[in-house]
């Protein structure tokens, strides 16, 4: 513990001149948290706003229209929804096991010496900007796709009708694979945080009754960690589902509904980073909208989400993977 | 056991031969079952481990070469010409990170003391929301920069910028200072308040000195979040290819500059973006690896 | 796969260096320990154990906290094979199967040697039946009549039948201390072993239903050999037949000092400590 003077050496009188009244102390930090709180809602409302007039001029069901055309007067979102969707699915089909593959590694199978130093390198991953993410895709996995994977996948997996289309690299699947590398390191520590937490004297219970490593891990560990797990998994799906720039670099920009995963495509948050700049009048409005749907979907996703890590008592939630 | 001649076979012996013969005839699948899925799960550590280091080693192997005096001293320049850089991009940013940190930090840290003094329900509230902030998409927070800022002063500017970051930093810092205020035993406060000592001195005093390495870690985490933070920057502050010092005009920065250079046709542009990309890593992640020794340390100190 | 016991006479009973032992039983052994050890990382933690095991009789081990009773309970299903730094030397034998032996597999011993712990551990998220049947599961039971079949007669002998039947697909965590631990009692006796190991099974629980599973370690000998770990003195006067009694020595391991029938065990041991012990001189 650090030694800490808890008092100025001064006599008494000196010091209480200069500290705080109790009184105003509390009052101080009071203002400040309710400032906080004020920016919270001044968020909120200043993006409803904005978005308002998007739907007074065009009513409600334009959102779910296919067609993105604002020459001709047409914002529907859905491509975008889709394309968010779409996208986050992928990545959550790559990173969830793998994920969960990864957590179990790190908390039963890793030798405890080498175990901080992996850990930390996964979680790495999440500190790496999402912009690096997104050169390192458009410029080395991209063309690596093109001319490899690709084509690979089309000729193992094209009866399924997901890979129609010419191979370009850049599209919805290197879009979803980006955002699984992204998103792994949030799956990645929050699971091992809460599996790591069942009882041993659950582990030892069922070993003593002839099970297996694998069905202990199955039938009772995973099991028990499973609230914490579901909460990585939706704090990961909003991670996917905000994540902006490493996607807009790779996904190719093309405001249609996507009908392969090599297709080009386009999410909520592409559509406005790639339009805001240069849009006006009830384009710009419809930008809003969008980015209030995408709100509305981030702040429930990342409720439950923490509802559900803070219910485990796990101790991470960490501020730095809740992104 | 009495043996009686009609006996009926006992059912326990019955089940215990059938338990047996079970498990026996199991146990090679299930064995097998269990190395194959352990096998999977090492696999899948050795896969998660790849991205990182695939990532850093083409990002210093592309980036180096950028790497020269000028690279870190003159600003960028149009295709073509000789001698560019990305100091104006490293001035922005530093700039803008400056002023979030400068705001984000007084206010997270005194929120994070009311949180970490107060169990109401303002108070759940309040750590709620800030929770929930963390997870904003960033794009969001951007519009909301741009309608608040740069809306309402006439033009993208390096303060609409700040306010940006700031906001995605705040809420990081809150959590994590409360955390490390909660972690200062009740002891060392109660006994300074029974000395006789303000409750703000007692924070002052007591409380922040040693919580510090904490809410330092929580600062650098906020801080290297800020500076990889793309989207809000390209709302708010518009991009500059000259150098600019005042925050109130739009300014340039290393993210910005990586984005729109990442998609041009021209080898030396994406060059200098692979030499930008270079350095906002190693700073972000330096930032990284120095807040988890230190949180570490932190560890080994109080034991 | 054989179970049948080795009938060994009265002199391989109880055996300890120099020490003649009072055994009188000419029961069938069905585990046998001889100059046992645990050692973890270099310290050893019990050593010089050798007794037999009569089946259908309760074996207690006692002795004052620290004696390495529980160490030597987790050897006898390899429960040590999870901890890197754990060594164990000596032999044990399971009938005729080495224990240690290089051919043994751990998981399939265990299904023969059950262990019951000392907070009670039902699975939290599996059901009552489910828990009561988790054990033949492991071991690739599929047969929904045979599980049926264990869970109630393990329930039963459990005493916990009646209690539950009309609420099998509840969880375990609706029943009190004593019952799940009963529950765990019965989880274990579902896969029918031949031995039960008990880790002090009452010390986290009330008087009450203390006394209730004592009486069930009474009522369940017949069905499967008992031995079981216990600090209390009286309990283990009430329920056993026989006791090793372990001490830590002056180089802080565990060492058995004696072993023989309960009774005389209690009234005239043969070693001066083993008479203090008993008398409440030493906890």
């Amino acid at each position: 513990m650090t030694t800490v003077d808890v008092l100025p050496s001064a006599p008494p009188g000196r010091g209480r001149r200069r500290a705080l009244p109790d009184r105003w102390y509390r009052s101080l930090l009071g203002i400040v948290a309710l400032l906080f709180g004020a920016l919270a809602v001044w968020f909120v409302v200043a993006v409803v706003i904005q978005a308002k007039p998007a739907f007074s001029t065009l009513g409600f069901t334009w959102i779910f229209g296919k067609v993105w055309n604002p020459t001709h007067g047409q914002y529907g979102l859905l491509p975008f929804i889709l394309g968010t969707i779409e996208s986050t699915a992928i990545a959550l089909v790559l990173a969830v096991p793998i994920g969960l593959g990864t957590a179990i590694s790190l908390a039963f199978l890793v030798p405890a010496r080498v175990r901080p130093f992996l850990s930390t390198t996964v979680e790495l991953l999440a500190a790496v900007p999402s912009v690096v993410y997104g050169l390192w895709g458009l410029i080395v996995l991209a063309p690596l796709f093109r001319d490899h994977v690709e084509p690979f996948l089309t000729s193992v997996f094209g009866w399924t009708g997901l890979f129609d289309g010419p191979n370009r690299g850049v599209g919805l699947l290197l879009a979803g694979v980006i955002l699984a590398i992204m998103i792994l390191p949030t799956m990645v520590a929050i699971s091992r945080d809460v599996l790591v937490v069942v009882p041993s004297e659950q582990v030892e219970g069922a070993m003593a009754l002839g099970a297996t490593r694998w069905q202990v891990l199955r039938k009772v560990v995973v099991p028990g960690a499973r609230t914490g797990i579901l909460g990585a998994f939706t704090l990961a799906t909003g991670r996917a589902l905000g994540e902006t720039v490493a996607v807009a670099m790779v996904i190719g920009n093309a405001p249609f509904i996507a009908h392969s995963l090599k297709s080009s495509a386009a999410t909520l948050p592409s559509l406005i980073v790639n339009n805001f700049g240069e849009s006006t009048g009830t384009e710009l409005s419809a930008l809003f909208a969008a980015g209030l749907v995408l709100l509305v979907i981030g702040i429930l996703v990342n409720s439950a989400a923490r509802w559900l890590v803070w219910s485990t008592g796990a101790a991470t939630a960490g501020t730095e993977l809740g992104r | 056991m009495t043996a009686v001649l009609d006996a009926p076979p006992d059912p326990a012996v019955e089940r215990r031969r059938a338990v047996q013969a079970a498990a026996a005839s199991s146990l090679g699948r299930r064995k097998l079952a269990s190395r194959v899925a352990l096998g999977v799960c090492w696999l899948f550590l050795g896969i998660a481990v790849v991205p990182l280091v695939a990532v850093i080693a083409y990002v210093v192997v592309r980036g180096l070469p950028a790497w020269n005096a000028d690279f870190f001293t003159h600003s960028t320049v149009p295709e073509g010409y000789p001698g560019g850089g990305v100091w104006n991009a490293i001035v922005g940013t530093a700039v803008i990170t400056a002023i979030a940190t400068a705001v984000a930090v007084p206010v997270g840290i005194l929120c994070g003391l009311f949180l970490a003094e107060s169990d109401g329900r303002v108070a759940a509230t309040l750590r709620f929301t800030a929770d929930v902030m963390t997870g904003i998409p960033s794009i969001i927070v951007g519009i909301f920069g741009y309608i608040a800022i740069v809306r309402n002063t006439g033009g993208y500017s390096g303060f609409a910028g700040a306010f940006a970051i700031g906001f995605i930093m705040l809420p990081v810092i809150v959590r994590a200072a409360e955390t490390a205020f909660r972690g200062v035993p009740r002891s060392l406060n109660e006994a300074a308040l029974a000395l006789g000592a303000r409750r703000s001195t007692v924070a002052r005093k007591v409380v922040v000195p040693t919580a510090l390495p904490g809410v330092i870690t929580g600062v650098l985490l906020a801080v290297a979040r800020g500076l990889g933070e793309t989207a809000p920057l390209l709302l708010t502050i518009f991009g500059n290819q000259y150098l600019q010092w005042n925050p109130s005009k739009p300014m340039e920065a290393l993210p910005i500059l990586i984005y729109n250079y990442s998609s041009q046709p021209y080898a030396d542009l994406v060059q200098v973006a692979w030499g930008a990309a270079l350095l906002l890593m190693a700073v972000v992640l330096a930032l990284s690896i120095g807040s988890r020794l230190l949180a570490a340390y932190l560890r080994k100190e109080r034991r | 796969m054989t179970d049948t016991p080795i009938r060994h006479d009265e002199e391989t009973l109880g055996v300890h260096a120099d020490q003649a032992t009072a055994g009188t039983s000419s029961g069938e052994v069905v585990m046998t320990l001889r100059d046992v050890a645990v050692a973890f990382g270099g310290k050893t933690a019990v050593r010089d154990v050798s007794f037999d095991v009569a089946a259908g009789e309760v074996t207690a081990l006692i002795g004052p906290s620290g004696s390495g009773k529980t160490t030597l309970l987790r050897a006898l299903n390899r429960m040590h094979d999870t901890v890197p730094s754990a060594r164990v030397t000596g032999s044990v034998h399971l009938g005729d199967l080495d224990v240690y032996g290089p051919g043994t597999d751990p998981t399939l011993l265990r299904s023969r040697v059950g262990m019951v712990f000392q907070r009670p551990n039902p699975f939290p998220t599996m059901s009552i039946y489910d828990n009561t049947v988790s054990g033949l599961r492991f071991n690739g039971v599929r047969k929904k009549a045979l599980l049926d079949e264990a869970a109630e007669s393990a329930l039963i002998a459990a005493a916990l039948w009646d209690s539950v039947k009309d609420r099998l697909k509840a969880h375990g965590s609706t029943l009190s201390g004593g019952e799940q631990q009963r529950l765990c009692i019965a989880r274990a006796l579902a896969v029918e072993p031949e031995v039960l190991l008990m880790d002090e099974p009452t010390s986290a629980l009330d008087p009450i239903a203390t006394k209730r599973i004592e009486e069930l370690v009474g009522e369940l000998k017949e069905r499967v050999t008992i031995v079981i770990v216990t600090h209390n003195m009286q309990q283990a006067m009430r329920v056993s037949d026989r006791c090793a009694f372990l001490l830590m020595g002056e180089d802080k391991a565990g060492e058995l000092i004696e072993f023989g029938p309960t009774g005389p065990l209690f009234s005239e041991p043969s070693d001066p400590r083993t008479l203090d012990y008993v008398n409440g001189r030493f906890g």
